[in-house]
């Protein structure tokens, strides 16, 4: 699976915003918008979508697009 | 039709003020889904509520069970694709006087009124968020704004609902879900017959309107406020009391 391809795709859905603005770098509030309910929504795609269970401390940590797919690719493998 | 096309989970929905409620809300073209605790009950009231709107169901559903009821919740949306009303009723008393209230009656009443509106809330509002739309309504009670003796568990949970509410309609509010607390004062129900003829008395003689209220008195203000005539109404508590609370 391209987890990469499949977050980015969550987030353009989730938040409603352009592939384009959806970097690497771009932090989900501050970039894309984001509030915290969203944060929140974001998250629990991701634990539906990939059939995980993200803690509240490590959800916490997941500030860009680029953490969210570290962390994703690391805890599926 | 007010409700129409509008999907509504009420717990507590078999009987009293819930089942007033849920053949208000189907009398109005919702669809209604009961939860309850005994098939047979849920059964009555579901054969009852589809003779005045198709699609009424029901399930057997502990509030205190978070896995059960988002597993409930689960079905339901996948059932009808949308839930856009949910009525936290479900309630029970143990009454006593505080000195001898034992810590069992204490936690069955906090959990099953309060934990249970948090439980069904929680579930319910993922799906309200992704439609971007929803009306919560918490049954509490003006004990929970007066107090009662003989009542600590009650009114503390009723209380703890009408905060609950509060913080439900802020959290929600940014994603158009609206969330109100309903406060019946004495209505005549089955819960109350269990109260003694002194409680009764004594509060006939204080409420200004001088009776009881009946289920339909509360089903009336439940319809209003999930109708979207009260679309710019939320975090409220309303008193259905005859005047007790004022």
């Amino acid at each position: 699976m391209d987890v990469t391809a499949k977050v980015k795709e969550i987030i353009v859905d989730e938040l409603g915003v352009d592939e384009n603005e959806v970097t690497m770098d771009a932090n989900f509030i501050e970039d894309l918008g984001a509030d915290s309910l969203d944060t929140v929504e974001l998250i629990m795609k991701f634990e539906e979508e990939f059939d995980i269970d993200i803690e509240d401390e490590e959800a916490e940590k997941l500030t860009t697009v680029g953490k969210a797919i570290e962390f994703l690719k690391e805890k599926l493998n | 039709m007010r409700l129409e096309n509008k999907v509504a989970v009420i717990t507590g929905g078999a009987r009293g003020i819930g089942y007033s409620i849920a053949e208000k809300f189907a009398s109005e073209g919702a669809k209604v889904v009961i939860l309850d605790l005994n098939q047979d009950s849920i059964d009555k009231a579901v054969a009852k509520l589809n003779k005045l709107q198709e699609d009424a169901t029901g399930y057997i559903a502990d509030v205190t069970n978070s896995q059960q009821i988002t597993d409930i919740f689960k079905q339901i949306y996948k059932r009808f694709k949308q839930i856009d009303i949910l009525v936290n009723n479900a309630g029970i008393t143990k009454d006593n006087l505080m000195m001898r209230m034992k810590e069992e009656d204490w936690d069955a009443v906090i959990n099953v009124n309060l934990k249970g509106t948090f439980n069904c809330t929680q579930k319910v509002s993922r799906y309200m968020m992704k439609q971007k739309n929803g009306v919560i309504l918490n049954i509490a009670s003006v004990i929970g704004i007066m107090g009662n003796a003989g009542q600590a568990n009650y009114a503390a949970s009723k209380g703890g609902i009408i905060a609950l509410t509060k913080s439900t309609a802020k959290e929600f509010a940014s994603r158009n879900i609206r969330a109100n607390a309903i406060a019946p004062g004495f209505i005549k129900t089955e819960m109350t017959d269990n109260l003694s003829q002194e409680v009764i008395d004594k509060y006939a003689e204080v409420i200004p309107l001088n009776r009881m209220g009946t289920p339909h008195d509360v089903a009336n203000l439940c319809l209003f406020l999930a109708s979207e005539e009260a679309n710019y109404i939320t975090g409220q508590t309303i008193c259905v009391d005859g005047g007790l609370v004022m």
